[in-house]
């Protein structure tokens, strides 16, 4: 009995090992490749026999590798302060107000959620090219909206219904106006869920790849997901892998370390929008 | 999908007034002169959302439609004309456009499929008590937050049919004999995309699933175990049922988010026939043919697929917006 439970222990762990591995090598294999340069990338060793930094150096000198992060910076976090801002009062009135069509809306804002970008492509490309913002960062702002917003209203939204109705009664009988409700009684309290919803959007934004492509025209205005999908390298019929996987490890680093430090937020996030919705 | 008007003039409901806030503060007939305030308020409130998503939704979504019945080229937008449905009589005589169709729900139902046992067995796994668990989860969120088109490139490499790793470990253990061309081969190009999608949203699958079983309540199981009931036996009969209603919200989830999936063919395989999706057989022709008439059309019917399954989710799901969605 003792060794059956023991031999189920140890086949745990060998199970618990294979998902590890499988999680993580492939990240892995982009750093170890990433650190060999020259014809040592093409040998498969599973630890870089004589690192360098050679391929790390490659990215930002072939191309404007510096100013696409830069862009891709600034594109999310104004996507996430510009999403936040207008999720915040709509949520407040979803959540807390009783009116008319209410049910309606928020289905028109989960429907949203589910639009497929390509569908929207075409009608996208109009508008932006009308506004006169083709090639530009902030027709990349507007347009990522379409997939930030009804993701943020709608986890928001949740999070406010369950916050306790006193709160808001007692500010209400000493006559606060529904802005003032907002922004000293609700928005102190909503500190968590904005971190969840902001970094989740933040990523959303960070990741997106079919806009990015199709309404930036030049190197300069690419976004990182853009830069390292075109990365090419002197030759035409082998791309620079070791570029390639330097690139792809500068843009993940950082944002892996935001995901180890909100782990929790951010799966409890995935799970309000996902689970309950 | 227009703003809607400021001004809430509706008929009230006579439920209304009594599952509103306090309204007992003014006892005015009808409803109080503060739920009107709060009426109004909430939809100045919605307003600039409602005007963004009009803006950025609505709008080209409308046009795309309009878009799917004309001539119009990339090149001049303003010039075209209506030529009804014979994009779509196109499309649908078009084997190129049959192929991306069964490209895509062929992926769609093989990858969730996979996800969904996968992500059941890790979900199983660190659900047990072990040291170290908190570190597995967040080994778990690796792949979720590895941007798309860079899981691609990864695995782009990995797959490469000379220098590739893959073909390393397989002809090591024995899998193949020979170096496969994981990505030329058209046989094989469409199971290597769906390897790299399951790698990269197995996780989310896993941690829905697991926030469901630890909502599970504990006497179940303790009762099994001391009856002596087959573990495999308790899954079927105790866990599945209980968390099948977040597992099907997942599974639709994943289902609709990988029916559109584009990143992930273009950055792996390009254009090619063999596993080109609707959203890229869409965007060649908008973009790199300048048909966007066609390609609209194209685009058009899958927001039709979309739609159709986001009707299902929403009754299957039984989502109760008035209750918010719980």
């Amino acid at each position: 009995m003792r060794i059956r439970k023991l031999i189920g222990r140890l086949f745990f762990y060998l199970l618990v090992a294979c998902i590890v591995v499988y999680t993580v090598f492939p990240f892995y294999w982009a750093i170890v490749s990433s650190l060999k340069a020259g014809s040592g990338l093409f040998q498969v060793e599973f630890w870089p026999s004589n690192p360098a930094w050679d391929n790390y150096v490659g990215v930002f000198t072939g191309q404007p590798f510096g100013r696409n992060i830069l862009n891709s910076v600034v594109v999310s976090v104004s996507v996430v302060v510009l999403s936040l801002f207008l999720a915040v009062t709509a949520a407040y009135s979803l959540g807390r107000i009783q009116f008319r069509g209410r049910g309606t809306l928020l289905m028109v804002v989960l429907s949203v959620s589910m639009f497929p970008q390509v569908a929207v492509l075409s009608g996208m490309f109009e508008l932006i090219r009308w506004l006169g913002l083709y090639n530009n960062l902030v027709g990349l702002i507007l347009s990522y909206m379409i997939f930030t917003l009804p993701f943020t209203v709608w986890v928001l939204t949740t999070f406010m219904r369950e916050l306790p109705k006193e709160l808001e009664e007692a500010a209400i009988v000493d006559g606060a106006s529904p802005w003032v409700v907002i922004t000293r009684v609700f928005l102190p309290l909503m500190g968590p869920a904005l971190v969840t919803t902001g970094l989740l959007a933040f990523i959303a934004a960070w990741n997106e790849f079919l806009f990015a492509l199709s309404f930036t025209l030049s190197n300069e205005m690419r976004t990182v997901p853009v830069a390292i999908a075109l990365i090419t390298g002197n030759s035409q019929f082998e791309s620079p892998w070791g570029n390639i996987m330097a690139a792809s490890v500068i843009v993940t680093v950082p944002l892996l370390v935001l995901v180890m430090i909100f782990q929790r937020k951010i799966v409890s996030g995935l799970t309000a929008g996902a689970v309950k919705g | 999908m227009t703003t809607p008007s400021v001004t809430p003039s509706f008929p009230q409901r006579p439920t209304e007034g009594a599952t509103a806030t306090p309204a007992t503060v003014a006892a005015a007939p009808g409803i109080s002169r503060l739920t009107r305030q709060r009426r109004r308020a909430a939809w100045l409130f919605l307003a600039p959302m409602l005007a963004v998503l009009a803006l950025v939704a609505g709008w080209p979504l409308a046009r795309t439609i309009y878009f799917s019945f004309t001539d119009a080229t990339l090149y001049d937008l303003e010039y075209h004309e209506f030529i009804g449905l014979l994009n779509f009589y196109y499309l649908a005589i078009d084997p190129q456009w049959w192929r991306a169709v069964w490209n895509t729900v062929f992926f769609a139902v093989i990858s969730v499929s996979v996800e969904t046992v996968l992500g059941m067995i890790i979900a199983l796994t660190l659900n047990a008590h072990m040291p170290g668990r908190g570190l597995l989860r967040a080994a778990m969120l690796i792949p979720w937050a590895i941007p798309t088109v860079v899981s691609a490139q990864m695995w782009g490499w990995m797959y490469h049919d000379l220098y590739g790793v893959i073909n390393e470990i397989f002809l090591f253990v024995g899998l193949i004999d020979t170096p496969r061309a994981w990505i030329a081969d058209p046989s094989l190009s469409i199971y290597a995309v769906i390897a790299v999608d399951v790698w990269k949203t197995t996780p989310f699958m896993t941690l829905l699933i697991l926030a469901a079983l630890q909502l599970l309540p504990g006497e179940v199981y303790e009762a099994a175990r001391v009856d002596g009931i087959n573990p495999v036996k308790v899954f079927f009969k105790v866990t599945l049922p209980l968390i099948k209603p977040a597992l099907m919200v997942a599974i639709i989830f994943r289902t609709l988010d990988a029916l559109r999936i584009f990143d992930l063919m273009y950055v792996l395989t390009g254009n090619s026939r063999a596993t080109a999706s609707m959203s890229v057989y869409a965007r060649q022709q908008l973009v790199d043919f300048q048909d966007v008439g066609y390609g609209s059309a194209a685009a058009t019917f899958l927001f039709l697929i979309i739609a159709a399954f986001t009707v299902i989710y929403i009754t299957v799901g039984k989502v109760n917006f008035d209750q918010g969605g719980k």
